[in-house]
């Protein structure tokens, strides 16, 4: 069974797998505020990435959102189908629209970011 | 307007295939009336005003100075690209025309307008707060019995619509309220433009909505709007067209009646013609699209040859597409080029205009 996820205000997830490494996507809300998805830049396996600030790009018909790491520490794995099938995001944000993983350099990030409920919270507070 | 009701591809969508409707309300709407109209506004429009018949509309740039302007300048810039439409004289054979201009530049129109109004003979009466404007789009605006106007209006009424010319227009009573009805639009459709009276507004919208929900009618809102008139080719201000645009060298040749007339600005105007860079149509290879102000380069060359000033997906295409102005070189339909886009680059083909043209009927 996975990990509980967690949550950064800015809407990516993070969930922490068995072997140390973070998974990396956007919630179910993001997906469906963003619509129209036409684009997404992913970074480069080994690239290095900072909590909070951007490792990638997601583009709308309308606006290019930039995409805001979790955690710190090193990209492993980038999902590279997901740009030719950005449906995906939007069927499954929670598996298959997973969009990188990361080796964290400081597991304990996770504790600052959102649990589900906080989250939960947070989405319900916003103007729909 | 809001950016979108639901889905700028989805109401784009509906546009090209059924009908979507727009609140246009937002435009400005210049009432100009009086035995020296028609006069009037022939010295201040690019187009002629003169041979305007009563029922007939004309696309036009609105040249003058910008006297909202922190610095004054007495130079005649393009203040505004609009529609005028000569409607049915008022009593005593008086001319009326509406002149329908963009939102954001309705200020300084109005001001210009006003600086240049003679003591008697003609006055403007913006009326944009009193009235609404929709506009409805597609194939099945007009489209035999499954007709979206006949679901809502009498066939008598309809009839007057349908007979309309392209760019022509007419004043009549729709359910009651008076209304201004134009076959214009800013989306590549046939459909009309209705203008109608504040209170009339959200009664007609609502008729409009309700009739049209089983034909698949949606309401539209600025993204599409953006996209539907980039896919056909239209030049929105502030990017295609600004104060100094050379008419002729962005397509718009059309709209500039130069023999015989003067309006502000005709010596510039003439002066930069055809002097520097063009606007073409560029189409990506991905879905991707280059946006306004990213520069365009011959591939691998150093310095940019243009720059993008209108850029989007294009749901009909499943491909970006956008409008450049480039240098002339650079221009001819085939070329290949690459914009950059936040330091990536796009490889990108000159294409011609319009992306889109709506299928005609076989006469």
């Amino acid at each position: 069974m996975d990990a509980p996820r967690r949550y950064a205000k800015s809407h990516e997830w993070a969930r922490p797998e068995d072997d140390g490494t973070v998974t990396v996507g956007i919630s179910a809300y993001a997906v469906e505020a963003l619509t129209d998805l036409v684009f997404m830049q992913l970074p480069e396996v080994g690239a290095a990435v900072t909590a909070g600030e951007s490792f990638g790009e997601i583009e709308s018909v309308k606006a290019v959102s930039d995409l805001y790491a979790p955690v710190s520490g090193e990209v492993v794995a980038a999902n590279t189908d997901l740009p030719n099938g950005l449906e995906t995001l939007g069927e499954d944000p929670y598996g298959k629209g997973w969009i990188i993983r990361i080796q964290p350099s400081d597991p304990g990030q996770l504790d600052a970011l959102l649990d589900q409920a906080a989250y939960d919270a947070l989405v319900g507070s916003q103007p729909h | 307007m809001p950016v979108q009701y639901e889905s700028i591809v989805a109401e784009h969508e509906a546009t090209r295939q059924a009908a979507g409707l727009f609140d246009v309300s937002h435009m400005g709407r210049l009432f100009i009336e009086g035995p020296r109209a028609v006069d009037w506004l022939e010295g201040l429009l690019t187009r002629s005003v003169r041979d305007l018949a009563v029922g007939r509309s004309r696309y036009t740039l609105l040249p003058g100075v910008d006297l909202t302007a922190d610095e004054t300048s007495d130079a005649a810039v393009i203040l505004d690209d609009a529609v005028v439409t000569r409607l049915p004289d008022a009593a005593e054979a008086t001319p009326r025309l509406l002149l329908v201009v963009n939102a954001s530049n309705r200020p300084r129109v109005v001001r210009w307008l006003e600086s240049q109004l003679p003591d008697a003979g003609v006055a403007v009466d913006d009326r944009t707060a009193a009235t609404a404007m929709i506009a409805v789009q597609g194939p099945r605006v007009f489209a035999g019995t499954g007709s979206l106007l006949l679901s809502i209006w009498s066939a008598a009424e309809v009839a007057d619509l349908a007979a309309l010319p392209n760019y022509g227009a007419i004043e009549t009573v729709l359910g009651g309220a008076p209304a201004i009805v134009s076959r214009t639009g800013y989306t590549g459709e046939d459909g009309l433009e209705l203008v109608v009276d504040a209170a009339a507004a959200i009664p007609l919208w609502e008729q409009l909505l309700a009739a049209g929900q089983s034909a698949g009618v949606r309401p539209c809102g600025l993204g599409s709007r953006d996209t539907l008139r980039l896919e056909a080719g239209m030049p929105l201000y502030g990017h295609e067209l600004t104060e100094t645009s050379d008419p002729f060298a962005i397509g718009l040749d059309r709209a500039v009646d130069l023999d015989g007339r003067s309006f502000p600005g005709r010596a510039e105007l003439v002066a930069r013609r055809l002097g520097g860079p063009r606007r073409v149509g560029l189409q990506f290879g991905s879905k991707r699209a280059a946006r306004q102000g990213d520069l365009v380069r011959l591939p691998e060359a150093e310095q940019a040859c243009g720059i993008v000033t209108s850029g989007s997906f294009s749901p009909t295409c499943g491909c970006g597409i956008a409008l450049a102005m480039v240098e002339p070189d650079a221009a001819t339909i085939g070329t290949e080029l690459e914009a950059v886009v936040r330091g990536s680059h796009l490889p990108a083909r000159v294409v011609s205009l319009p992306f889109y043209r709506r299928p005609r009927e076989a006469a």
